[in-house]
């Protein structure tokens, strides 16, 4: 057992003489004595280092990581820079918190502007915070920016987004009395415009994803042109990666830009921590919740960088906040800077463009397959539906045998679906795929799904 | 000592490159994708060698102050030293896909389901859901909760959380993100609740207080069997604040006294690295009469090992992606692991015993408002010459800075006028605290003698005292050619 506590009994000694009280107990005399507890923690003994190195092998040997992993669906196995993890391993990074003291922080705030700057450059907008918690959760501060520019009460949804994040935005559009309305996705697996326009009366705005949940790229500029024609705010929920080759929002005219940022640099490990990014046109600046850095100078003029915008917080404006938000996920933020240092303008274009070509060189294979179609006939990036005559679990559970984490059984996420969601990315390699293509077809002759 | 230092963007090179994919081996096909979809431009993005990202961002480290840098005694943060075994054991699921088959990630499901279990005993609670990625974000799934239960008793006519006047601002702002509104009450004499006050306050249109307890003073709330009895018999939940659960654990557990509901700070109480401002992780932990209404997917032991239940008709639903900040939650359960039993109560002596040392030997060199046994801080102010020679709270901090210390929180709570709020954690040793409150004399004795010293401060760093309001005038958020 260790505590990390350094003091020795001596020391102790000499400090509570210096308080003036005979023990430790006196310390906790303001607590009634009916609450003190009175028996052990029931969490175990303390282990040593080397009990618990032992207790995390057994651990990791309960789980299996060697499948080829050929899912998506919100978080993505891309590869990783040896950069990203060894840098942002500096322990002057990670074990400061939130730079409230700027002169000592300027390393920290740097890297906030510079992660903002990184942002606005992949979205094309004008302003980013300094990152919220996830995709999920930038989809609910959307629509609080949304709902409080506008001064609306109801806000649309595409069924195109992951159905987590309409979770999400559900669970905090309830607590604050807000409606929410799906618009389903026409035959094409597209946002139904026609829906869109049907439940637009006194709609806030809309927020739609792209590509979306099911692999399908959007046409954002039609859906974005429609939401500002009926009077809406859009904000787009995109794939960072995929704005590697795809528009940006700011071409088709998003106010709002969020996602989850995984995708760069930042380890799947179990659905977090991730971060979500946050970009908007300036004039919703003082609706954009969290953090921000900006530039300034010391007396001498010198560039100095501050956490700014401060009017808009919990710890200025109590209940008049933007958001409640206050812990950020400031280190895997700063993950993604450094990937996308690394992999530069080019890097980036070459990631997604692999993942193009690989996710329709699988496509192809899959549905050469007897049984195998794809659900929709629109582009797509590097995730796909497929539909096909056997059960998705049990083909799931023939691919694990064989060594593949395959596509997504969708009847996991939404109720009474079918099919199964698909994702290659670079990590994938030709022969890879191949494997995988071989491993369907004796699965399906052999007539185990 | 004063230096610039270029941002990245200013350190692109055209051609330069540090990344290194395999090629394309798949054949490459044109138009899968029409053209009206594809972006024009190229993102600009730097253009930077691999051994110049390198420098940048190990240069950028070395112009920052962590726990691993010294003291940093910063109140109501909880910046206890953060262990590198967390560091170790976290590394170990990097590569989990969140969608892994259950039976793929069972190792992964223990750890989230023993953490939940150890946190709820330390709690006094009888469940705890791991989802929420912050404090604040805690807060808002633990007041959902709160409004689950009332709506589930079809009582709609509580709009109201009470929220004390020295309460951490996330409080009233997560009230409000909830859709309450929010009744503020004025603190005692003794910094306590006023009993009175909260009487008057509460009624039929309660739905719940909201508490820090020991308080944002450093207090532990004395009159809490009370407090719980008023809110409770007005039909009202009591919702505990978790961020200074550091002084309390293993001691006096937050569900004993009357709470019902609260968040766990893992990255202030069970030693994650905060990050810079996150990630961090905040658990919610609360009594039977709640557990429906958690956040799904909740993990359950089964007789065929662990399972992810959606199964919840009554859950509020989701309050974020997949299952929490898990590899913040493996850094915690390694912590919890670590200490046992003995070592966790151990911490929170510890961790008073510091902030009433320093306290101790403070008293008479800096006023300190509520001047008795504090729990794990406490809060002083610059003393009367200081005051007179126009000494102020932010002097003091920022000439901690030039001696190598990051400065407490400051000007919080707002109850207290020029408030520093010391919170030494128990992972300092005696000779750190000895060290700092030398130099904490040496300060109050150059602001009553000689308080120019003090309003320069800092020297020592890349930039001097920064125009905080010029940056907020003009706001530039991001760099332009």
């Amino acid at each position: 057992m260790k505590s990390y506590v350094p003091h020795t009994e001596n020391e102790r000694r000499e400090m509570l003489e210096s308080i003036g009280v005979k023990s430790i107990d006196e310390l906790f005399s303001d607590v009634p004595a009916s609450l003190l507890l009175k028996r052990r923690l029931n969490i175990g003994e303390g282990m040593s280092e080397v009990e618990i190195r032992k207790a995390f092998l057994e651990l990791v040997n309960k789980n299996r990581t060697d499948l080829k992993v050929f899912r998506g669906a919100g978080a993505y196995n891309h590869y990783i820079p040896s950069l990203v993890l060894e840098l942002s391993a500096r322990s002057e990074l990670y074990t400061a918190y939130t730079p409230y003291q700027a002169e000592m922080s300027q390393g920290m705030l740097q890297a906030i502007f510079e992660y903002q700057t990184f942002i606005c450059r992949l979205t094309g907008l004008d302003v980013s915070n300094a990152s919220v918690y996830d995709g999920a959760t930038a989809a609910a501060e959307a629509m609080v920016m949304m709902l409080n520019a506008t001064r609306k009460k109801k806000l649309l949804l595409s069924a195109g987004l992951h159905p987590e994040v309409i979770e999400t935005v559900k669970t905090y559009a309830h607590s604050i009395g807000v409606e929410i309305v799906v618009v389903p996705l026409n035959e094409k697996g597209m946002t139904d415009i026609a829906q869109l326009k049907a439940n637009a009366e006194g709609f806030a705005g809309l927020i739609a994803q792209n590509p979306n949940f099911f692999g399908v790229i959007e046409d954002m500029k039609a859906l974005a042109d429609c939401a500002h024609e009926l009077g809406g705010l859009f904000t787009a929920y995109v794939n960072p990666i995929a704005l590697g080759m795809l528009k940006r929002p700011a071409d088709y005219g998003a106010d709002i830009a969020i996602g989850d940022g995984q995708p760069l640099g930042v380890p799947m490990s179990f659905g977090g921590p991730y971060f979500g990014f946050m970009a908007c046109t300036n004039k919703l600046i003082r609706n954009l919740p969290g953090r921000i850095a900006g530039q300034t100078e010391d007396a001498e003029g010198n560039r100095a960088f501050v956490l700014t915008l401060q009017a808009r917080e919990q710890h200025i404006r109590r209940d008049k906040a933007s958001s409640n938000i206050c812990s950020n996920q400031m280190l895997c933020a700063i993950m993604a800077s450094i990937y996308m240092a690394v992999m530069g303008k080019h890097g980036i274009k070459e990631v997604a463009e692999q993942c193009l070509q690989k996710a329709h060189y699988l496509a192809d294979g899959l549905t050469q397959i007897k049984g195998f179609k794809l659900r929709y006939a629109s582009p797509f990036f590097h995730e796909f539906v497929t539909d096909c005559e056997y059960d998705a679990e049990k083909l799931n559970d023939a691919l694990k045998a064989k060594g593949f984490m395959g596509g997504l059984p969708l009847g996991r996420v939404i109720k009474g679906e079918h099919g199964m969601l698909w994702c290659v990315t670079e990590m994938n390699s030709r022969q890879d795929i191949d494997d995988l293509i071989c491993a369907v077809e004796s699965i399906v002759k052999e007539g185990l799904a | 000592m004063r230096k610039e230092y270029n941002l990245i963007f200013e350190r692109s090179i055209e051609g330069h490159r540090a990344y290194d994919l395999p090629n394309i081996d798949v054949p490459v096909l044109d138009s899968l994708i029409p053209s009206e979809y594809l972006s024009e431009t190229d993102i600009p993005l730097p253009e930077l060698a691999e051994i110049d990202v390198v420098r940048h961002y190990t240069n950028l480290s070395r112009r920052n102050f962590g726990v691993d840098n010294g003291f940093y005694p910063l109140g109501s943060c909880t910046m206890k030293y953060n262990p590198k075994i967390n560091e170790e054991t976290a590394k170990l699921f990097n590569n989990i896909h969140p969608y892994a088959d259950q039976d793929c990630v069972q190792g992964a499901l223990h750890i989230m389901a023993h953490t939940a279990e150890m946190l709820a005993e330390i709690a006094g609670m009888d469940a705890c859901c791991l989802q929420p990625a912050a404090g604040a974000h805690g807060e808002l799934t633990g007041i959902m909760l709160i409004k689950a239960y009332h709506e589930s008793r079809n009582d709609f006519d509580r709009k109201i959380i009470i929220v004390p006047d020295a309460a951490h601002g996330t409080n009233p702002a997560t009230a409000a993100m909830a859709g309450y509104k929010i009744k503020e009450i004025k603190s005692a004499a003794d910094g306590g609740i006023d009993l009175d006050a909260l009487r008057a306050a509460v009624g039929p249109d309660t739905a719940g207080l909201m508490l820090t307890n020991p308080s944002t003073l450093g207090l532990f709330e004395k009159n809490i069997i009370e407090v719980a009895r008023i809110v409770h018999d007005a039909g009202g939940l009591l919702y505990y604040d978790g961020a200074n659960l550091n002084a309390v654990m293993g001691i006096v557990r937050p569900g004993d006294m009357g709470f019902d509901v609260m968040h766990i700070n893992l990255h202030k109480t069970f030693s994650t690295p905060h990050g810079g401002g996150g990630p961090g992780s905040g658990p919610v932990a609360v009594k039977e009469k709640l557990i429906p209404f958690l956040p799904k997917p909740v993990v359950k032991r089964t007789e065929n090992g662990y399972v992810l239940d959606y199964d919840r008709p009554q859950s509020i639903g989701r309050v974020k992606n997949f299952y929490g900040n898990f590899s913040v939650i493996v850094r915690a359960y390694t912590y919890l692991l670590s200490l046992g039993a003995d070592g966790i109560r151990e911490a929170a002596e510890n961790a008073v015993l510091n902030a009433n040392y320093i306290r101790s030997k403070l008293r008479g060199v800096y006023d300190i408002p509520y001047d008795r046994i504090c729990m794990h801080e406490f809060v002083a102010t610059p003393n009367e010459k200081m005051r007179a020679n126009h000494v102020t709270t932010m002097d003091v901090a920022k000439s901690l800075i030039d001696r190598g210390y990051h400065p407490p929180t400051i000007y919080f709570p707002l109850i207290v006028h020029e408030a520093m709020m010391i919170e030494p954690t128990e992972t300092e040793s005696k000779a750190t605290l000895d060290a700092f409150i030398e130099v904490m004399k040496q300060l109050a004795h150059e602001g009553e003698t000689n308080p120019e010293a003090l309003h320069n401060a800092p020297v020592t760093t890349p930039i001097g005292r920064p125009d905080d309001v010029k940056a907020a005038r003009m706001p530039i958020v991001k760099f332009c050619e």
